[in-house]
């Protein structure tokens, strides 16, 4: 079988440990929220820092390797109609078993609407949740300078809601990584191995 | 072991020589029992013979036998302590002693005394006294015979002559604090509470407890009553002027004995020393109405308490006597309830630096007192963040009167007054002994292992006072801390709020206050309410419609003593989450306390419809790929 690497060593410890570090900051972000009583507030409070720090660590080398390899380009936007051809083939295709208007290679790792995605969320809910999280950490200090007390409530908003946003994608990017692959299972072969069965259509958002 | 068995046949010996006469018909000997001193005991002899050993551990607290009464070994050794010809003390374990005459002839070991003094030495606990450059016992001076506290005094002032004039010149002695802070003139002799009401017309309860030896010469420096703070003896008891009689006397009389013991005040002056948590204790832990009723975080559980009840004065622990935090500078002590210091941003006192406050938490911990944990590195720097805004005591005092002491809850002297079937005052007991009413003061709540009320204070305090007008339609507050989240030397605070239902003049919409005891017009003498408020208001300088009624008032004491080992301290919890400890303190945003509802609101419905979402979408692909398979 003709086999084509997609994903890179560095690609699949970035994106497992990342989704590691982003559902236990999920877990203990709530926590510190009072959602729910997994932890005590101290543990939780806790290793949210440190998880924070952990994931903080990982995008620099992310980033690093991003802009060394060049593979910044994977995040650029398609054209429009590319999306389109994406939304309607989700919308309607997908249940008349049309074809995938899209064919995944190492140079196009992710479909249209894919990139488009992930760039929402690099620009997006990214920067406000690292911000916000920054702030919250130093607001002591920030209280000095004139944020003040009150000004805290409003940081922790735009934090939880970023995390609401980073909770939705992933109840989003599990259903399609794990569903939407032409033998079962394969988004998840192809993010373990790094390899896909060539010919095989395999596409996650 | 062999010692204490020749000591136990010496003392059978003895006996058997003394008893021998009498003995030809009982095979036995009889211990010898010297007589004690005083008229009679406190219980009856047989309960004493039987019980004295679990009375004493029931009173020390090594006991939790609840029925029995409850009496120190001070009393104990008040009259059985025994002196030789040369008028020294004899060792309790000396044959023929009192206690050593029996415990000898029923082979009984002697416990207590393994960590008790087995003689009456002052100050065997107090390492001061070994450390002074003074025995006051070897002053002449002090050798004769005084007759009263007034007599010792002059005796102290002819060698310590500043110290009355000293004493004389602090709030202790003038209970009164002109705060610079709210021009307020406040002090024990200003202020009104739902406890007593006001100190004008009442003066004589203020002697159980005045500093002074007369009440009545405030200008006199030999009227300074130097034993009650420096009695290093637990002995010397201080008689009320008003009846002339001690709280020891009351005690005795309660049992059916007609008076105390006198005290020796010549013993007392020749073993005065360093103030202690009994002295300071002997009015502060009895503050308005008993034993913790007022503060409770101040109670007699602190005169000898375990490290779990408070970690600096246990005395399994670091052992402070209340003069370590409360320093004197002249007889001046640092640390009012008047003007607190809500923040204390000095630093550690230390030589060439002693800017803050000796009383604060800040001046021995600083305020980044939390220690680096390996473990948590993220939450001690977070707590060390959190003393700009919370008290160390708001964490450091989980619970009040945690001690076995209760405080009172609540007073409600709209109740008072009424008499039993018979006619006579009612007095109600609860399960544990407590006075839930009493004719004379109405009803009381009391509570034990409270939960604190927490509230902004930046030590500014302002009182209601006889005069200013209230709003009887609400709780009046009797004293507001001022501060909040916006003023940066505000920190949250701990307190014990003492709720109250006391008389008011309906009249005038003023507090109003009684006056209580002495004559026809006092309140306990004839429960009129009308005639005791107009004299008492009359000596208050204060005017009087000739209405009363009741209004609920609030008061809010300040917790500051009773701090538990760190181990105990709140979790974050307490206070960062939906039941939050904090729940009405305001200003501050607080993680896991607070949020924004609709955010939240909004947040789980847009995860839930991308749940929804995905699920629908995914069985609509499982139903038409099916529908493809049937068509074939």
């Amino acid at each position: 079988m003709n086999q084509d690497m997609i994903f890179q060593r560095f690609e699949r410890f970035w994106h497992w440990l990342q989704a590691i570090l982003i559902i236990l900051l999920l877990i203990t972000g709530f926590n510190v929220h009072d959602s729910f009583r997994l932890l005590s507030f101290a543990g939780a409070a806790q290793y949210h820092v440190v998880l924070a720090w952990a994931l903080i660590a990982l995008w620099v080398l992310a980033v690093y390797w991003h802009f060394v390899t060049g593979q910044w380009r994977q995040y650029i936007p398609e054209n429009r109609n590319q999306v389109l051809a994406m939304v309607h083939y989700y919308a309607v295709e997908i249940f008349l078993s049309g074809g995938h208007p899209f064919h995944r290679s190492r140079q196009h790792k992710h479909n249209p609407l894919q990139g488009l995605t992930y760039l929402a969320v690099l620009v997006g809910a990214v920067p406000v949740i690292w911000g916000t999280g920054w702030i919250y950490l130093y607001y002591v200090s920030w209280g000095a300078s004139g944020l003040g007390e009150s000004g805290l409530g409003y940081v922790a908003a735009l934090h939880t809601a970023a995390a609401f946003a980073i909770l939705v994608f992933l109840v989003i990017h599990l259903y399609l990584a794990f569903t939407v692959s032409d033998t079962p299972l394969g988004n998840l072969k192809a993010m373990i191995t790094g390899y896909q069965d060539d010919e095989e259509d395999e596409h996650v958002v | 072991m062999r010692r204490s068995l020749l000591f136990a046949l010496l003392a059978v010996f003895a006996s058997v020589g003394v008893v021998a006469r009498s003995a030809a018909d009982n095979s036995t000997p009889r211990p010898v029992l010297p007589k004690a001193q005083g008229e009679t005991c406190v219980e009856p002899v047989e309960t004493m013979r039987a019980l004295h050993g679990a009375i004493l551990a029931a009173t020390n607290g090594s006991s939790s036998t609840s029925s029995l009464p409850k009496h120190e070994l001070s009393e104990c050794v008040a009259c059985h302590a025994q002196r030789d010809k040369a008028g020294a003390y004899i060792p309790v374990d000396a044959p023929g002693q009192f206690c050593q005459s029996c415990h000898s002839y029923s082979a009984v070991s002697i416990n207590c005394f393994s960590c008790h003094a087995s003689t009456p030495k002052a100050g065997v606990s107090k390492q001061s006294a070994a450390l002074s450059t003074a025995d006051h016992s070897k002053f002449d001076i002090l050798k004769q015979p005084f007759a009263s506290g007034a007599e010792v005094t002059y005796a102290c002032l002819s060698c310590h002559t500043e110290a009355g004039k000293q004493l004389r010149g602090t709030e202790h002695w003038q209970l009164t604090f002109a705060n610079p802070a709210t021009g307020q003139t406040l002090g024990k002799a200003h202020t009104i509470n739902m406890f007593f009401g006001a100190t004008a017309s009442n003066e004589g309860l203020c002697s159980n407890c005045h500093i002074d030896n007369a009440m009545r010469d405030f200008a006199s420096d030999s009227n300074v009553d130097c034993l009650v703070c420096h009695d290093t003896t637990g002995f010397y008891r201080k008689p009320r002027v008003w009846t002339g009689k001690s709280a020891l006397d009351d005690l005795l009389a309660s049992k059916g004995a007609a008076v105390a013991a006198p005290v020796d005040l010549s013993f007392i002056a020749g073993h005065v020393g360093k103030t202690s948590r009994e002295t300071c204790g002997s009015c502060h832990f009895y503050a308005d109405g008993g034993d913790g009723a007022k503060h409770g975080d101040l109670d007699s559980s602190l005169t000898n308490p375990k490290r779990p009840l408070d970690v600096h004065m246990a005395t399994d622990g670091l052992n402070f006597t209340c003069a370590t935090c409360h320093v004197s500078k002249g007889h001046d002590f640092s640390g009012s309830r008047y003007a607190t210091v809500a923040r204390e941003t000095h630093g550690i006192n230390t030589p060439g630096h002693m800017d803050s406050n000796p009383a604060t938490c800040e001046s021995c911990h600083g305020s980044k007192p939390h220690k680096a944990d390996p473990h948590k590195p993220a939450i001690y720097a977070k707590l060390n963040e959190h003393t700009d805004r919370v008290a160390c005591e708001t964490c450091h005092i989980p619970t009040i009167a945690r001690g076995g002491v209760p405080t009172k809850v609540s007073v409600d002297w709209s109740t008072a007054g009424k008499t039993g079937a018979d006619g006579k005052p009612l007095k109600i007991l609860d399960a544990q002994g407590r006075a839930t009413y009493t004719t004379e003061t109405g009803g009381a709540v009391w509570g034990e292992k409270l939960v604190p009320s927490y509230a902004w204070s930046d030590g500014t305090v302002r009182y209601t006072q006889l005069g200013d007008k209230i709003d009887p339609k609400t709780p009046v507050a009797l004293n507001r801390f001022e501060g909040g989240a916006e003023d940066a030397n505000a920190r949250i605070w701990p307190f014990k709020v003492m709720k109250g239902k006391q008389p008011y003049d309906s009249g005038g919409n003023t507090l109003a206050s009684a006056h209580l005891f002495g004559g026809d017009a006092g309140y306990w003498s004839a429960y009129e309410w009308n005639r005791s408020i107009a004299v008492a208001m009359n000596a208050a300088g204060s005017n009087y419609s000739g209405a009363y009624g009741f209004v609920e008032t609030e008061m809010s004491l300040p917790l500051a003593h009773m701090v538990a080992p760190a181990t105990q301290a709140l979790q974050c919890n307490d206070c960062h989450s939906g039941d939050s400890r904090i729940a009405h303190v305001g200003g501050v945003y607080a993680p896991g306390r607070d949020s924004f509802r609709w955010l939240d609101w909004l947040g789980w419905l847009a995860v839930a419809a991308s749940f929804v979402g995905v699920s629908a979408h995914g069985i609509a692909r499982w139903a038409f790929a099916r529908h493809r398979r049937q068509r074939g």
